[in-house]
């Protein structure tokens, strides 16, 4: 979010109402520092605690290590990692593949509840207290019920990444709607929109800042729960391949896919960051947005 | 043609404990073409009165008529334009304008291009169709919003405070705005401002209302020459008509105030003496 909303100002003009900062833009250089001193810091630190020696290589490697295995991983020329040498594309797909699955069904219904919620007191009324009762369970509780309805595979993952991503979509899009300007819904019922232009040209793109929001905290729990279904419901992914490495005691490849698991977490994070801030390019200059 | 009749009109709000009466007995004509204030101090109704016109409440008791036919509900035929200003932030300049031009109730309307360049020029907001609304000054976004409405071309043109927000030079370059917009293409204005100069410099006449509840005072007709320019203001009858409204007003108010306040009884004296 940092991230996007400084390289918007640096490449956009800034000149009328670019907020509350009167600091100059940091430089290219100044920046880069920014962003690379804290992570090359705490690598730093554990590479040398791991060559000291005050940690067993075994129980935490070395970043080099991790780094060596990784390789292998994903290219099977070393066979550092041993058995699961070359394993880590066909990991990555079918995880990614579950986290878009699921997401996809999740957020198109928790998107289509949440408007019909937001629109309608009636529905408030029949709808929300089932889902914010269901909203308090955790999802890994529904992991038992849907092995049984599901059994072992790719459904019962897809399911439990779904509900996951359900609830913040739902819960955001019906915050959006509500809290859409009335003064913008008048004026347009007053210029003769219709039920239908009044979603799509009123209501839907007022709300379209908090349905983002509530679609990344989607994504993000998605990456969370797939972990979760892989553990437990299959026999492929960066989370079965974890858990494997796990009982194989190979905490070099369970570090090296909680990595994978992170950065393929923060790609997806930033794909629907990117989408964000291509659409709501109209809302940086309504928005605080955060100094310099 | 846009003749607004107002029959013995009530509204009242419910509240926890009953309800309140915002308007009572409210019987005037809003004549085709004219352009009429509603002026009274804040509390008087004249914005509920405003949004009974435009169709977004309905009269608790009593008949608003628009051309004999009873309103029903907000319409293209009343075009509002609102204080707080009603521009969709997320579209341009230019897709504001055009935004009920596109609407498939104003299909037939005409172009959204045609007339959409026409109001940007009519306007002087050509050099800023591509600008968002958040990136114009107070007073570009309300022109923007008035050529919106505009742009569907309404018979009646129902205004609530629009000019409330901008400081007092831009709100005098309004009026004269709205004024050669009026004089161009002669709508039905009704207009609600708390500024008296404002309701009296504009108007062809004037409705004075009174607060709780609140009651149409007096009509008064301005009887100024137009075209109207800004020095009109020092005209001895402009003069006139403004400290005759602006007694009225204040003197509503005071009363108002002193009734509301609580009677001064000795513990009271006493407990502020205290404090």
């Amino acid at each position: 979010m940092v991230a996007s909303a400084q390289s918007e100002r640096s490449a956009g003009n800034v000149s009328s109402a670019a907020g509350p900062s009167i600091r100059a833009e940091p430089s290219r250089l100044a920046s880069l520092i920014q962003y690379a001193a804290f992570p090359v810091a705490v690598l730093a630190v554990w590479q040398i605690c791991s060559e000291v020696g005050f940690v067993r290589h075994n129980v935490l490697p070395a970043p080099s290590e991790v780094l060596a295995v990784w390789y292998d991983l994903v290219t099977g020329t070393t066979d550092a990692a041993a058995r699961y040498s070359g394993t880590w594309l066909d990991h990555a797909w079918a995880s990614t593949w579950r986290v878009f699955a699921g997401f996809a069904w999740g957020v198109a219904l928790g998107i289509s509840l949440g408007l019909v919620i937001g629109l309608s007191r009636v529905m408030e009324r029949v709808f929300d207290p089932t889902i914010q009762v269901l909203r308090n369970i955790p999802v890994t509780a529904w992991v038992p019920l849907s092995l049984v309805f599901f059994g072992i595979g790719n459904a019962p993952a897809v399911f439990l990444i779904g509900l996951g991503a359900f609830f913040p979509a739902a819960i955001n899009t019906t915050h959006g709607v509500r809290q859409i300007n009335v003064t913008l819904y008048k004026c347009a019922q007053m210029m003769g929109a219709n039920e239908r232009e009044l979603l799509t040209r009123v209501i839907l793109p007022a709300a379209m800042p908090s349905i983002l929001t509530g679609v990344r905290l989607s994504m993000g729990i998605a990456w969370v729960l797939v972990v979760v279904a892989e553990i437990l419901a299959v026999r492929s992914g960066l989370g079965y391949l974890l858990n494997d490495a796990y009982l194989f005691y190979r905490n070099d490849v369970v570090i090296a896919a909680m990595l994978s698991i992170g950065l393929l977490g923060f790609c997806s994070d930033r794909l629907v960051v990117l989408f964000r801030d291509y659409i709501l390019a109209w809302n940086t200059k309504e928005t605080f947005g955060g100094q310099d | 043609m846009a003749r607004i009749d107002i029959r013995t009109v009530d509204k009242s709000f419910p509240t926890g404990s009953g309800s309140v009466v915002a308007l009572t007995d409210i019987n005037f004509v809003i004549r085709d073409k004219e352009l009429i204030t509603l002026v009274g101090a804040s509390g008087c109704g004249k914005s509920t009165l405003l949004n009974l016109i435009a169709g977004f409440e309905t009269p608790t008791s009593g008949q608003l008529l628009v051309d004999g036919a009873p309103i029903k509900g907000p319409g293209p035929d009343r075009g509002v334009v609102f204080q707080q200003t009603a521009l969709f932030p997320w579209l341009s300049v230019e897709d504001n304008i055009a935004f009920g031009l596109r609407l498939n109730a104003n299909k037939n309307k005409g172009s959204p291009e045609a007339v959409t360049q026409r109001m940007l020029e009519r306007t002087g907001l050509l050099p800023f169709r591509s600008r968002r609304p958040a990136e114009l000054s107070g007073g570009m976004r309300q022109r923007a919003a008035i050529a919106s409405v505009l742009a569907i071309n309404p018979s009646t043109l129902l205004m609530d405070e629009p000019f409330g927000a901008l400081d007092s030079l831009t709100r005098s370059i309004m009026q004269d705005f709205l004024l050669e917009i009026w004089e161009e293409e002669r709508k039905t204005v009704v207009l609600v401002t708390h500024d008296i100069d404002e309701a009296i410099y504009l108007a062809d006449r004037t409705v004075v209302m009174t607060a709780h509840p609140g009651r149409v005072r007096e009509v008064i007709d301005v009887d100024l020459p137009r075209p109207r320019r800004y020095e009109m203001r020092s005209d001895p009858r402009f003069i006139a008509l403004r400290d005759h409204v602006t007694g009225i007003v204040r003197n509503e108010t005071i009363k108002g105030t002193a009734m509301a306040a609580p009677a001064w009884t000795p513990e009271l004296v006493q407990a502020a003496a205290r404090t």
